[in-house]
């Protein structure tokens, strides 16, 4: 097990490092950034912050890695938020009481992960093109749910799961760490990994090979689903109301981003969760970092494009390999 | 014509890929105003030969000499500069542009910077109708037949070359009178003077068309023929090789007890379209030779058994009890195992480990939830690196880093790791280096012995003959010949391939 922790080191290794340096960068600029406190039995700070500001993007990374990995993409997820905190906030106005409305938030993102996965495995679409569907469709939905008004709710319960805390974190990191590693043990632990791998390489020899890909496709976009759906219902409760146009706009893009800044390649094959929450962290600490440095709220993109744009240059094989050409000539 | 009036010539040209050498030291020559056909199986060399003359490929060593001076191609547009013009099956034109704009792309007549479409128009009329076509040009490309397409990318090719037309495969999806047709057009640009080198599996095409042959055979030059001193028996002979004929046959032969029930049996199963339906018996410790030209049917009847392309009549049964057969996953449930002809994209998952590519057929029949344990996946992906000397610095290296023949020992490890009680061998042996060869004959000897069943295609028929205890001769998608014990020949098995249908009576099941 030693050796597979020290491979498990080397490989999320670039991620850590772009991660220290971005949050040394902000230490050193605002001396005070790493200040933690301890209040109403949970901390406060602005590394917290990250970790609680970041769980909607690393509940949606956690997904995506798992879609990536077989050579796949799931556009829906952003809009899958939408329907599920929309969900999630009629439900509960509706007085179904917490667990019920829990159960079909998450429920619906299963379903919509199970029509994209059926899109992509059994009709052959392209994973783009089958997401794009539910991504413009998906808003839509939520918008009818919601019937274009904000759905706001009052439920102690739900907000919990946005705004309470749990062993001195705030839920949402609680709870993004918690279905990483579940994911992660089970991706592992199992052979789901392994197999999830091979079909992305290589889905035509996996299949011959008697792997049960179409199987193992819709899982993943059903995995997807369930961690978007988690994600919806963060966001909902947080703010105690369902915005359709709002909720989760954009997301998909971090969370693909995510996937990309932790290494896992948009070709499929090899996968990292771990690495893929590692760079959720990286676009959320550079996303705090902006907002505590206090520029003007235009530069925001412009500068978070910029310091994505370097994290990948470090990364690229040709960097790398043009490093050992020079270190060879020199 | 006299030797000295070679359009085309390469001495000595040498291709070498990793693992594999694809071109060795190949003379040909072309002269003006013949049809000069290329043949070989796959894997022969046609291929590399041809993207060495068209510059796809740079060659390691050789000369190219065009009119007796050396040229040095560096890509497809330089080779057409110098007169080198290709058209491959797949015409590769652009299907949403006018026949025209497709025929004069890049050299439109222009005034000012715009084209001037109705002198284009003109001009493309023109080309065509030197090729006895009149139709209208201002229609896009995908509105004609293929055979159309064809004679437009002939026509294209040969208005920017001029001097040698290689078609690569250009009958491949067409009927046959658009054959004729095509035909017709390949024979007028021969009375023009044009060297044309023509690539095709249809012997038959080649016989009518071809003034002369040449055979390569594993990236050697066998031989050069004149096509009226050939014939179709000493064609084929020349394309499969055969020079190490009777005296390898000698092991394992016999001890099959053919009254005994069969292990398997497939009754009259076929799959429109790609395999004639065939009855078939497997017996305990046998193995079945299939033999065939290419094209023919031998990887429909594999892919049939192993459900890879599900059988649309017959039946199948195990031990006497019907077996369903409709997905690989069927298949490696009843303890079947198959590796596939094409290692690159049907066997290997090549960024994956020597382990992981190992253990990936247990590991899929064990189902997701019951993990092969680590230690056990070490063992095994160790065991089988030994014993079937396997050359890798570790288990974990990403497979695709193997050469051919490793990689090979290591899709036949995925399947002995399920203990197969059938296993389905597609060209097992082909590309890979002598010595790997040599191993994996013994294995397949071996696995035999041990009581499992073999089906093994193979494009080598001494191989054949060698191990096979029944031999399955496919033609044109048809099982037409079954050779038992002595009579398995590579003679027997070569004029059972060649013999046309009508003559196949006797034999045919």
């Amino acid at each position: 097990m030693n050796g597979g922790a020290a491979r498990l080191l080397r490989r999320i290794a670039p991620q850590l490092v772009t991660l220290a340096v971005i949050l040394a960068t902000i230490g050193f600029v605002f001396p005070g950034f790493f200040n933690i406190a301890f209040a109403n039995e949970r901390l406060y700070g602005s590394p917290i912050d990250i970790l609680n500001r970041g769980a909607p993007v690393a509940l949606l990374a956690i997904g995506m890695t798992l879609v990536i990995a077989t050579r796949g993409i799931d556009l829906s997820v952003g809009a899958v938020m939408a329907i599920c905190g929309a969900i999630a906030a009629s439900a509960i106005t509706a007085g179904y009481g917490l667990p019920l409305t829990l159960l079909m938030a998450l429920g619906a993102g299963i379903a919509c992960g199970l029509w994209n996965g059926l899109l992509v495995a059994v009709l052959g679409i392209q994973p783009i093109v089958a997401t794009l569907i539910l991504m413009v469709a998906g808003r839509g939905i939520a918008q009818l749910i919601t019937e274009g008004a904000i759905l706001t709710f009052n439920d102690a319960g739900l907000a919990y799961v946005g705004s309470g805390s749990f062993a001195a974190l705030p839920m949402p990191a609680v709870l993004w760490l918690s279905v990483g590693v579940a994911v992660a043990l089970l991706v592992r632990r199992t052979a789901l990994g392994m197999l999830i791998e091979a079909v992305g390489v290589n889905r035509r020899a996996s299949s011959l090979a008697g792997v049960s890909s179409r199987l193992l496709l819709i899982t993943v976009y059903a995995i997807s689903g369930l961690c978007a759906a988690l994600a919806g219902i963060i966001v909902a409760a947080d703010i105690r109301g369902a915005d359709a146009n709002n909720a989760g706009l954009f997301l998909e893009l971090d969370a693909i981003l995510a996937v990309v800044v932790g290494g896992t390649s948009l070709l499929g094959g090899r996968f990292s969760i771990i690495a893929s929450l590692i760079g959720a962290m990286i676009i959320q600490s550079v996303n705090t970092g902006i907002l505590v440095a206090g520029f003007p709220p235009e530069f925001n993109l412009v500068i978070k494009a910029c310091i994505v744009l370097a994290i990948l240059v470090l990364q690229s094989p040709a960097l790398y390999g043009a490093a050992i050409l020079l270190r060879r000539t020199s | 014509m006299s030797e000295s009036q070679a359009l085309l010539r390469t001495e000595g040209l040498t291709k070498t890929f990793p693992g594999t050498r694809a071109l060795d030291a190949v003379d040909f020559d072309l002269r003006a105003g013949e049809v000069h056909a290329l043949l070989g199986e796959n894997g022969a060399g046609k291929s590399t030969l041809i993207k060495c003359l068209t510059g796809a490929y740079r060659r390691d060593a050789g000369e190219i000499l065009l009119e007796g001076a050396p040229i040095d191609p560096r890509d497809t547009q330089d080779a057409l500069a110098l007169g080198i013009g290709t058209v491959y099956q797949e015409v590769n034109l652009l299907p949403n542009l006018s026949v025209a704009e497709n025929l004069l792309l890049g050299r439109q007549p222009r005034r000012v910077g715009l084209v001037r479409r109705r002198a284009m128009n003109d001009r493309a009329r023109a080309m065509l109708a030197r090729y006895g076509l009149s139709i209208d040009v201002t229609r896009n490309l995908d509105a004609y037949s293929v055979a159309i397409q064809q004679i437009v990318a002939i026509a294209r090719a040969v208005s920017m070359s001029g001097r040698v037309l290689i078609l690569d495969e250009p009958t491949a999806s067409l009927d046959r009178d658009e054959v004729a047709m095509l035909f017709d057009v390949v024979r007028g640009l021969r009375d023009n003077g044009l060297g044309i080198i023509f690539i095709s599996h249809f012997l038959d095409q080649v016989f009518e068309i071809a003034d002369r042959v040449t055979v390569l055979r594993n990236g050697r030059l066998v031989g050069v023929h004149d096509i009226g001193g050939l014939d179709r028996l000493r064609l084929v002979n020349l394309m499969l090789g055969r020079e190490l004929a009777e005296e390898t046959r000698e092991t394992g032969r016999g001890g099959i007890d053919y009254d005994a029930a069969p292990r398997l049996r497939f009754s009259g199963t076929g799959r429109r379209g790609a395999i004639a339906p065939f009855d078939l018996d497997v017996h305990r410790g046998e193995v079945i030779g299939v033999a065939g030209l290419l094209g023919s049917g031998r990887t429909e009847t594999a892919e049939l058994m192993f459900g890879a392309a599900p059988m649309d009549c017959g039946s199948v049964t195990s031990e006497g009890r019907p077996l369903r057969l409709a997905s690989p996953r069927d298949a490696i449930g009843a303890g079947f195992g198959f590796s596939p002809e094409d290692r690159k994209t049907s066997g290997i998952i090549g960024d994956m480990s020597v382990r992981e590519n190992i253990v990936l057929a247990l590991q899929a029949r064990q189902g997701w939830l019951r993990r092969v344990p680590m230690r056990r996946q070490r063992e095994l992906a160790d065991d089988f690196i030994k014993r079937l000397d396997i050359r890798t610095s570790d288990a974990e290296k990403p497979i695709g880093e193997l050469s051919g023949g490793n990689q090979q020992k290591a899709l036949l490890a995925r399947w002995l790791a399920t203990n197969p009680e059938f296993l389905i061998l597609d060209e097992p042996t082909r590309g890979i280096d002598v010595g790997a060869h040599a191993e994996i004959i013994r294995m397949i000897e071996e696995l035999c012995a041990s009581g499992m069943s073999l089906l093994v295609i193979s494009a080598e028929l001494d191989e054949l003959v060698a191990y096979s205890h029944r031999v399955i001769v496919v033609r044109d998608r048809v099982h037409v010949a079954e050779l038992v014990g002595e009579a398995i020949t590579t003679d027997a098995i070569v004029k059972a391939i060649a013999r046309p249908a009508a003559e196949a009576g006797e034999n045919a099941r």
